[in-house]
Formats: structure tokens, sequence, C-alpha cells
């Protein structure tokens, strides 16, 4: 196992499968303005994706491509945190779900456009301006329901309670977090998680929200030790038609 | 005899943005070089949204314009660094973008006025629009939505 080729892997799969859950909004959001922020998100999401498993495909040095990686792979070679994979819920817990990743996002991408690996750097640098709409959208949209009426405030803490135990993976390192930490590749996940914390915080208590009490986090996505179901049913409707038709293009 | 560097900058400056015809993909500041490597152009090409749909239209343009230039061999190189900006839009393009109906990027983070009445007064509907690189504002004399090109 190259810690490099993993690391690609997490950063790229995240972007695709969340990407891929948001796009599953297209043409069903509450308001056309929302329709079109999530699409456009999706979008952004899916062009990191190329960037990070092109990069991935390069450097495992197999002659795949990033489409390769993305439609070809079996659930348990994916390497996105379990959060993402988590289903959409109503608009809240979607928005609640896309706060939680794009501020553990943002302060990634940030550390990763000081990588020691150019080609890390570059990606960083491109994705990082994007990501800060992102978070701009989800964070007031998450503060805009949280403190708003009864029913949305209520909505709003319960899709938190639910998700919140799926967030600590993304800041919680391993041993190729440790890996590319050491060789100057990526951030220390610590100190993300010092920053993601201050901004959680922040922004939940504008939002009247509570965050649940206890750290305890699921683990097992970025691994590919233990994805939830939900990946296994991604797949099935992501991957369709290159099983399908192998090598169909259009 | 190879057509000199500054003759292919001005035949790009007429290949239009597929998304926004009225400004070109030197206005838009997505073409990062041009050089001669033998007898092949390269034109080194920055995406605006790494999602966009646009790119490989915009290289596909750039490739078929040359080929009308009578440029048989067109190489695009993707370049992802510096990433690209609003910064380089030029103000030829902006002065475009305003007419079209777009309003231009502004570094203060909105649009100055309306791009019709030209009004001051001026709300946001949406941080995302049409395309990656619009966002959705309205003028509260006119009520008249508007595509404001975001600051990116």
């Amino acid at each position: 196992m190259d810690p490099y080729f993993e690391f690609l892997c997490r950063m790229g799969d995240n972007t695709l499968i969340l990407g891929h859950r948001v796009s599953e909004w297209c043409g069903h959001a509450p308001v056309i303005e929302e329709d079109i922020a999530l699409a456009n998100t999706a979008l952004d999401l899916i062009g990191q994706t190329q960037m990070w498993l092109g990069l991935a495909a390069e450097v495992e040095g197999k002659g795949r491509t990033a489409d390769d990686l993305a439609m070809l792979r079996d659930a348990w070679d994916f390497r996105s945190a379990l959060l993402v994979e988590q289903p959409n819920g109503d608009f809240g817990q979607t928005l609640m779900r896309q706060f939680l990743f794009d501020a553990w996002h943002l302060e990634m991408l940030k550390g990763l456009t000081q990588s020691c690996e150019p080609r890390v750097a570059e990606i960083a640098a491109k994705a990082v301006k994007e990501v800060q709409y992102h978070v701009e959208r989800s964070s007031e949209t998450v503060i805009g329901l949280g403190d708003g009426t009864e029913v949305s405030h209520d909505k709003m803490q319960a899709a938190l309670n639910l998700l919140w135990p799926f967030a600590g993976e993304l800041c919680t390192p391993d041993a190729v977090d440790d890996a590319m930490h050491a060789k100057g590749i990526a951030p220390d996940l610590t100190t993300i998680r010092t920053a993601y914390d201050t901004h959680i915080e922040s922004v939940m208590a504008e939002a009247t929200l509570t965050i649940p009490d206890s750290r305890f986090a699921h683990k097992g996505g970025k691994s590919g030790f233990q994805h939830s179901e939900h990946l296994g049913h991604i797949l099935t409707q992501m991957q369709w038609l290159q099983r399908a038709y192998p090598g169909a293009t259009w | 005899m190879q057509p000199d560097i500054a003759q292919i900058w001005e035949w790009l400056d007429q290949v239009p943005d597929p998304e926004i015809p009225v400004i070109s993909v030197v206005d838009l500041g997505i073409v990062r070089g041009v050089k001669w490597d033998g007898d092949t152009l390269e034109v080194a090409v920055t995406p605006t949204y790494s999602g966009c749909p646009a790119t490989s239209i915009i290289s596909l343009d750039i490739e078929t314009a040359m080929i009308d230039r009578g440029i048989a061999k067109t190489r695009i190189k993707t370049q992802l660094s510096p990433p690209w900006t609003t910064d380089w839009l030029s103000d030829k393009g902006k002065a475009k973008l305003e007419d079209y109906g777009i309003a231009p990027p502004r570094p203060a983070g909105g649009p100055a006025r309306c791009p019709r009445c030209k009004s001051q007064n001026v709300s946001r509907i949406s941080q995302f629009g049409s395309t990656p690189c619009k966002a959705q504002w309205r003028c509260t004399d006119c009520l008249e939505p508007f595509d404001y090109f975001k600051c990116i």
C-alpha cells in the first residue's frame, strides 16, 4: 500500500461520493435557487475529483485513469469518509452534512496549498477558491434554518445529532495521515481539528444548535475497512452504465 | 513561415467563450501562454472552475480556430497554477459583459450597479447561478434579476 496513492484516493473519493450525493438533488430542491446552488456545488466537487483521481492514477502508474478509478472500483476500494456517503435526508440534513464536510475541506485544502508536492499544492490552490463559496453558503444556510422556525430548528438539531458521529473521522489521523504529514505532503490533522472545532462551534452557536457532548466517531470509511451499506447503493447507480456497457462513451 | 506570437494572440482574441459569446477566451484571462514547439503551437489554458463543462469545448474551439488559420498542429496544455482569478478579465471584457447584461466582478464582492438601469440598489438572490462563474442578483429599482460574474 502506497500511502500517497491512498491519500489521493481519499481526497478524490470524498469529492466524488459527496458530489454524486449532492447531484441527487438536481430537479428536487425546495426552490430553484437552491437547486442551482446544489448542482453547482456538485459540479465543483466532480471537477475536483478529476484532478485528485487523475493524479492518483498517475502516481499508481498502472495505466488506470481517473474514470477507471471512479467507475470500476468496488466499495472496498473506496477511501471516502463515512460522512459523505450518508443519505441526503431532508434539505436541512443535506446542508448540515455539507457544512460539516465543507468546514473540514476548507481547512484541509488551505493546509495542502503548502504541500511539498507541487502537484498537490496546485490542485489545492484551485479547489480552495471554490470551497470558500461552498462553506459560505452551507454555513449561512445552517444558521438560517437552525435559528429559524421551531420546525426548522428541530430538524437541524436532529440532523446534527445524526451526523456528528460521522464528522470525527475526517479529523482523526491514522497511519496514512501520519505518513503524509511526516513527508510534508499534507497538514497535521490534529491542527486541522482545532480550527475545525472553532469554526463548527461558532456556526452552531449562531444557529442556536447544540453540538452533541461526545467525541465518539465512527471509523472505517477512509481506510476502506468498513463502509456503511449506503456506499454500495450509491455505486450501483453511479457505476451502472460503465458496468453494463464497459467502455461506453458519448 | 510560422505566424508570429502576437498574431496568434490576435486570432485567439477572436475565439468566443462558448457560454458568454460576447467575450473572447483572451478577455476571460484563461489563455496563459502561447509558444511554438517545432511545428506545433502550444497554447496553455487554465480552467475557470475545475468542473466547468465549457473547458473541453474551449480547447476544441481554440484548435478549430487555429486550423482555420492554417495551423495544422495545436497542442492545448492545461495549466492549473497559478489558479485562474477574475482579476485576469480584461477591461474590454468587463465592459462587454456589462453591455451584455452581466455585471462584471468586483473585489468588493458584489456588483457596482444594475447592468440594465445602472441603479446602485441591488440585492443578492443566490451566490450560485446558471453557470459556475455566475451569481444571481436583482435590481431593487427596475426589479429585473441579473447575472453577476462572481469574484474568485
